[in-house]
């Protein structure tokens, strides 16, 4: 009986010994941050990617780095500027049309290549010069905005590089926040945008996986990066296109993603109820109206101050469920630019003696909408109401319903091809001066040339344009930024509506989430636990 | 009957060709262009000519096809304008998935609806008639979508028993039919797919397998004393043809995937991509995809064809 307890103790003993050895004992498992975004599609990895700004969120600023990125570690204010792949960046004293780019030193590109001048050079021509063979037509288009005043660029010495533009622009350092920097020897060793996209390289905090088109990326962290503050706090990061707000809820609440873009305002009472965490913050969204300012009513400020004092804006924040604050101007209260602008708060009395003394009375308006879209929210609802409160007040107001890319083409092609519509609903980023306030405001900007649908025009405005591109004072040209977003207030240039309050959901197990307020998300110092 | 069957296929020919004339036509007819969803929202007039010279949109229309059809021909259905992927690995990828769902939905539906139609012809009149024909309304009535969402909500939400979205835990490329793992992300989309199917195959059996049953040589079978069973047999055997047609049919359209319960779902089948296509105008997946998914309508027919004159000589397919 002792010698069998004795050879069970040691079978016992060994037996542990053994699994110990193979390493029986659980293995650490791999911290994974899975993602489910709104875009129906992977967004495009060679670079600068499609599917709007979720797809710099979710794949430009992971993948790559630009020479200078925005500060996403804070909440508390509008996401500013800071250092990348440049660490200063000014415009030459000899000349105004010069803008010199000091590059970090160190960096490496995923495939283990040099980041430096010549790469730059490279990455400014890919998108700017149709013939050299690596030019891509798709992301030149998709850039043309922001590359439309560079004239070329040039190496002064390894870590240094000059963009000439080709009129002085005071602002044009901002668009390079905006311009990824790939691997020009990954793309020569892929030879081909196609064949890049399965192995694409940049300097970003993570490094590509795999994919599966249409289903899902992953990426890892690159525990190299630059800057080691940077260094993602889990190992893998999975992205999942997922494009019905029902089905990302249901996902976030199932366990099979921990971290879900815009849940829509009926999911969120079931999401807080579960213990998810919804956070929601102010960033640089505009959902408002372009006015024609050609055909139609809205050519008199009367009638465009009418519209604006009928909107009741706290109405439509309840009705989004408080996701979004209510909007005064183009860009919101938190931006460096909104100033002191002339605010239409809800006055129904005043809008009706408006469009009284307008002598349009009741006022026929016809605004074209979609019913979906990028940053549109939730516009079918939305535009019902904008109708009902502009109705309350003397307007009688005809919804053109169409798609998102018929609408689309009616805002590219501008008034004069559509002069039966007398607004536009299309929402828009305001995430810098241009592309936020000027494109709405410039005569240079007229549709079909770029986003003054309507031809809105003040002399005042054009004049302070021209000073704000050759003042290269940061201080007094802010100044004259803050001033042409009032002017266009003054002018009531929009119906002004809503901002966005950028709504997502976490999963509990999540830690380390400080949501900017901005298009872009910083996902790096996300911590992911094991349990809820 | 080789005769037949290349016939067939000839005839599957101009369909194609009709049916892409047709689509290419309706989307460029409706407002928008192909390129706008690559452009920047205020894109100017050059950028825009620029892309559409590049993606060749700036040629005649009647040039477009022909050239789109040339290199269909031969097997190149061009690159996506969206992904920059191929056309073709994109649509066979897609309908590989969508198979999954359909041939499931498929034999679920074609199951239950036998079972019930015939049931319900049997006891025609009764109780039991009443409550598949019930039950069959309610499977073409329920909308899709809800009925997926509410499975979400009970299944995967509520009681965790079922994934919410997706094709298995790792993507299409790992499924395995074989691995709970993986079967368990089939069986809501599945479910949800085959309610329209139940309905209309159980009306139509129901009311094949009961005209069957009404007619005279069926109280000749019972009264030369053959058991009921084999009465049965003998009324499904003559009702089959008709029910295979409708089966076919329904096959076909399941086979173009289901835009709603794939979107519900996150199944990134066949519907997923078209639905996708559509919105932004990726005229060379829509081509290619309808192109596909058309030639798969057909042979699906023809192949009911083939099966029905098995069942029932009488039907001559010379």
């Amino acid at each position: 009986m002792k010698g069998l307890f004795r050879t069970t103790k040691a079978a016992c003993l060994a037996f542990v010994t053994l699994g110990a050895t193979l390493g029986l004992t659980p293995a650490k498992a791999e911290s994974t941050l899975r993602v489910a975004m709104t875009a129906g599609d992977i967004p495009d990895v060679t670079g600068q990617p499609d599917q709007g700004f979720e797809g710099y969120r979710f794949v430009g600023y992971t993948l790559y780095d630009s020479l200078i990125l925005w500060d996403l570690s804070k909440s508390d204010k509008e996401a500013s500027l800071m250092p990348g792949l440049a660490t200063k960046w000014y415009i030459d004293p000899a000349n105004s049309k010069r803008w010199i780019f000091e590059l970090r030193d160190n960096v490496a590109f995923h495939d283990g290549c040099k980041f430096d001048a010549e790469t730059v050079v490279w990455n400014v021509k890919r998108l700017t010069d149709e013939k050299v063979s690596y030019f891509n037509p798709k992301q030149y288009a998709a850039m043309r905005t922001r590359t439309v005043n560079i004239d070329h660029a040039e190496v002064v010495d390894p870590l240094k590089v000059a963009i000439l533009t080709k009129e002085p622009d005071s602002l044009f350092y901002i668009q390079m926040s905006f311009w990824m920097m790939i691997s020009k020897c990954q793309f020569e060793k892929a030879g081909s945008y196609e064949a890049y996209a399965k192995m694409p390289s940049g300097t970003g905090p993570y490094k590509f996986d795999k994919m599966v088109p249409r289903e899902r990326l992953e990426l890892v962290q690159n525990t190299k990066y630059w800057n080691p503050a940077r260094v993602p706090k889990h190992e893998r990061l999975v992205l999942l296109p997922m494009p019905e707000a029902t089905t990302r809820a249901a996902a976030l609440l199932s366990g099979q993603v921990d971290f879900i873009e815009a849940p829509s305002p009926d999911t969120i009472p079931r999401l807080k109820s579960s213990g998810m965490t919804v956070i929601t913050l102010p960033y640089p969204h505009n959902w408002h109206y372009q006015f024609n300012f050609v055909e139609g009513p809205f050519k008199d400020l009367k009638v465009r101050q009418a519209a604006n004092y009928a909107m009741n804006r706290d109405e439509m924040v309840e009705m989004l469920g408080g996701l979004a604050q209510p909007g005064y101007a183009t860009v919101p209260p938190s931006s460096p630019y909104f100033g002191k602008p002339v605010t239409y708060k809800y006055d129904m009395a005043k809008a009706t003696a408006l469009l009284k003394e307008a002598k349009c009375y009741p006022c026929e308006v016809t605004l074209a909408i979609s019913t979906s879209g990028s940053g549109q929210m939730q516009p079918l609802p939305m535009n019902e109401l904008v109708k009902a409160q502009m109705e309350a007040v003397g307007f009688k107001v005809k919804l053109e319903v169409m798609d998102w890319n018929a609408l689309l083409d009616v805002t590219f092609k501008g008034r004069e091809k559509f002069p039966n519509y007398h607004a536009v609903n299309v929402s828009r980023a305001t995430q810098d001066p241009f592309s936020g306030i000027f494109r709405f405001a410039m005569k240079k900007q007229n549709a079909p040339a770029g986003g003054n649908w309507g031809h809105y025009y003040s002399a005042e405005i054009e004049k302070l344009i021209v000073d704000i591109y050759n003042e290269f004072d940061e201080v007094k040209r802010d100044a004259m930024i803050i001033r042409v977003h009032e002017v266009m207030n003054a002018d009531a240039a929009m119906l002004f509506v809503t901002h966005d309050l950028n709504p997502r959901a976490l999963s509990p197990k999540l830690k380390g989430f400080v949501q900017a307020q901005s298009w872009f998300q910083d996902l790096t110092p996300i911590t992911v636990g094991t349990t809820n | 009957m080789w005769h037949y069957i290349a016939r067939r296929i000839l005839y599957a020919i101009p369909i194609g060709i009709g049916v892409t004339v047709f689509c290419f036509a309706l989307v460029f007819l409706a407002p928008g262009n192909p390129v706008q969803m690559l452009l920047p929202a205020d894109a100017s007039q050059e950028t825009i000519d620029l892309i559409m010279k590049t993606y060749g949109f700036d040629k005649p229309l009647p040039l477009q096809y022909l050239t789109w059809l040339e290199r269909a021909i031969v097997g190149d259905l061009g690159m996506s304008i969206q992904t920059n992927r191929p056309v073709l690995d994109e649509v066979l990828k897609a309908l590989s998935n969508t198979i999954f769902l359909s041939a499931g939905a498929v034999m679920l539906a074609f199951t239950i609806a036998f079972i019930f139609g015939t049931t319900a012809a049997y006891y025609r009149g009764s109780l039991i008639d009443r409550g598949v024909t019930a039950l069959s309304i309610i499977g073409v009535s329920v909308p899709s979508y809800w009925l997926g969402i509410v499975l979400v909500i009970i299944f995967a939400v509520d009681l965790n028993w079922l994934p919410a979205t997706g094709m298995g835990p790792k993507g299409s490329e790992t499924f395995n039919i074989f691995s709970w793992d993986h079967f368990k992300y089939i069986i809501m989309p599945v479910i949800t797919m085959s309610m329209v199917p139940v309905g209309i195959i159980t009306r139509t059996t129901r009311s094949a397998v009961a005209e069957v049953l009404g007619n005279d040589f069926v109280n000749t079978l019972r009264a030369k004393g053959l058991s009921e069973f084999a009465v049965i047999r003998h009324a499904i055997k003559n009702a089959m043809p008709q029910i295979l047609a409708v089966m076919g049919l329904q096959f076909g359209y399941l086979m173009g995937g289901s835009i709603l319960v794939e979107t519900i779902f996150n199944w990134p089948g066949s519907g997923f991509l078209l639905s996708k296509a559509i919105l932004t105008r990726d005229i060379p997946v829509l081509q290619g995809a309808i192109l596909i998914l058309a030639l798969c309508f057909v042979f699906t027919n023809l192949v009911v064809d083939l099966v029905q004159t098995s069942v029932d000589p009488r039907i001559k397919r010379a």
